[in-house]
């Protein structure tokens, strides 16, 4: 199993805050932009692919235990939400890609989603 | 792996939080100017040290190293004094100082000790890498010992305190549009839960339950709302309680997808119209009251699991 950190390296995106927490294993990945979507599918320790940036996303991530958010489409997000993630412990990473090519990539390296064998 | 991470930043933090003073030796073995240096060994010997600051009229003029003495053994002259031999050029650090100080001074000039002095010029004690690494030691030992203590303390509560039934109420306030804090009284009630060693799973239902409540008192609210967990050994009860403006119909808020949040809202993520079914999901029981022009209850009840309930007799 990866950990993000060799997701971070293999696919170059940047990583925003919490970078000591990037040791941990991605046990799989979720793509929604809708909140209460990820709090119902998210499992512990999946990466989360996301074009929301503000500093809820932080707090779905952190309650969830979620190894990391990586947000898409180059979007930056605001101060609050960096510096709560610093904080929090949640990894943010940004890609400057479409959800479709981030998914597809991580399904490249063998992050699978929940309903998948 | 994660464990390991954080313990590198700990003992980096450490070092900058923690003063020279507070890991320094305080009893330092000092010599006279005028001590032949057969006599430097004798005391070096004897009380096992590699070096000692010189002294003279209580004011420090050097540091003589078993370096040094070696050197005037070789050399024939054992029986020359101390101030012939030792280093005066005399790099010293500040007793409230950061231990980097020291760290960075250690690794740059290749030094063994350094004499620590107090702001007002006086020998107050040394400190070698040996003290460092003892000082970080016993300060992380302390921290972890602090939050064993805490969790301790909270998972023993409900056998602490007798009672015919113990409780534990939290309280947390929820300020209306403020999606900046959106979650933090849900987190802070998982660390609560996570320190009384309510188990893994319950934690989680629980979490996500009150998070989509909290979200809601955010998002709906004319004026914010409370939420307000009671704890037991048994099971949580999480209640979201507001003061308006009210559900039309309470069935219909229920049903996945049903949503009356505004555009700006949903744009963020939010009002997807699953909050009401995802507590339904995660909570062992759920009970909304509402009426619109009025207030909006809703209560949430989580059994915790058998063998790992928070911890009782």
């Amino acid at each position: 199993m990866r950990t993000l950190k060799d997701i971070a390296e293999e696919l170059n995106l940047s990583v925003l805050s919490a970078e000591h927490s990037l040791e941990r294993e991605v046990t799989g990945g979720y793509a929604s932009d809708l909140l209460s979507c990820a709090m119902a599918k998210a499992q512990d320790g999946n990466v989360w692919v996301t074009l929301q940036s503000h500093p809820n996303v932080v707090a779905v991530a952190a309650l969830l235990g979620l190894a990391g958010v990586i947000i898409g489409e180059g979007r930056t997000p605001e101060a609050a939400t960096v510096a709560k993630a610093d904080s929090e412990g949640v990894p943010l990473l940004v890609a400057p890609w479409t959800t479709f090519t981030i998914v597809a990539r991580l399904a490249a390296l063998g992050v699978t989603g929940l309903d998948q064998d | 792996m994660r464990r390991s991470a954080l313990e590198i930043t700990k003992s980096q933090e450490l070092v900058y939080e923690l003063k020279i003073g507070q890991v320094m030796t305080r009893e330092v073995v000092t010599v006279a100017a005028d001590t032949p240096m057969s006599q430097l060994k004798e005391i070096l010997r004897v009380q096992r040290i590699s070096g000692a600051p010189v002294l003279q009229d209580g004011r420090l003029i050097g540091v003589i190293s078993i370096e040094d003495l070696i050197k005037t053994l070789e050399a024939g002259r054992i029986e020359s004094t101390v101030s012939e031999s030792m280093t005066t050029v005399v790099e010293t650090v500040f007793d409230d100082e950061s231990v980097i100080q020291a760290v960075n001074k250690f690794a740059l000039r290749g030094f063994g000790r350094l004499p620590v002095v107090s702001r007002d010029g006086k020998l107050v004690g040394i400190i070698t890498q040996g003290d460092i690494v003892r000082g970080l030691l016993q300060q992380l030992d302390v921290e972890y010992h602090e939050e064993e203590i805490h969790r301790y303390r909270a998972s023993h509560i409900f056998e602490d305190i007798e009672s015919d039934q113990t409780g534990l109420l939290l309280r947390y306030k929820v300020l209306p549009r403020d999606f900046v804090h959106g979650g933090e009284a849900s987190s802070k009630l998982k660390r609560a839960l996570e320190r009384l060693g309510a188990d893994a799973q319950t934690i989680r239902r629980a979490g996500i339950a009150t998070y989509e409540a909290e979200t809601n008192l955010i998002i709906h609210t004319v004026s914010g709302g409370e939420i307000i967990a009671e704890i037991r050994p048994e099971r949580i009860k999480v209640t979201a309680i507001d003061d308006g403006p009210g559900i039309d119909d309470t069935d219909k808020a229920m049903e996945p997808g049903f949503s009356t949040a505004p555009d700006w809202i949903r744009e963020m993520g939010f009002g997807a119209g699953m909050g009401l079914s995802n507590i339904a999901v995660c909570a062992d029981q759920m009970r909304l009251s509402s009426k619109a022009g009025s207030g909006t209850r809703l209560e949430m009840s989580f059994h915790l699991q058998g063998g790992e309930r928070v911890r009782t007799r």
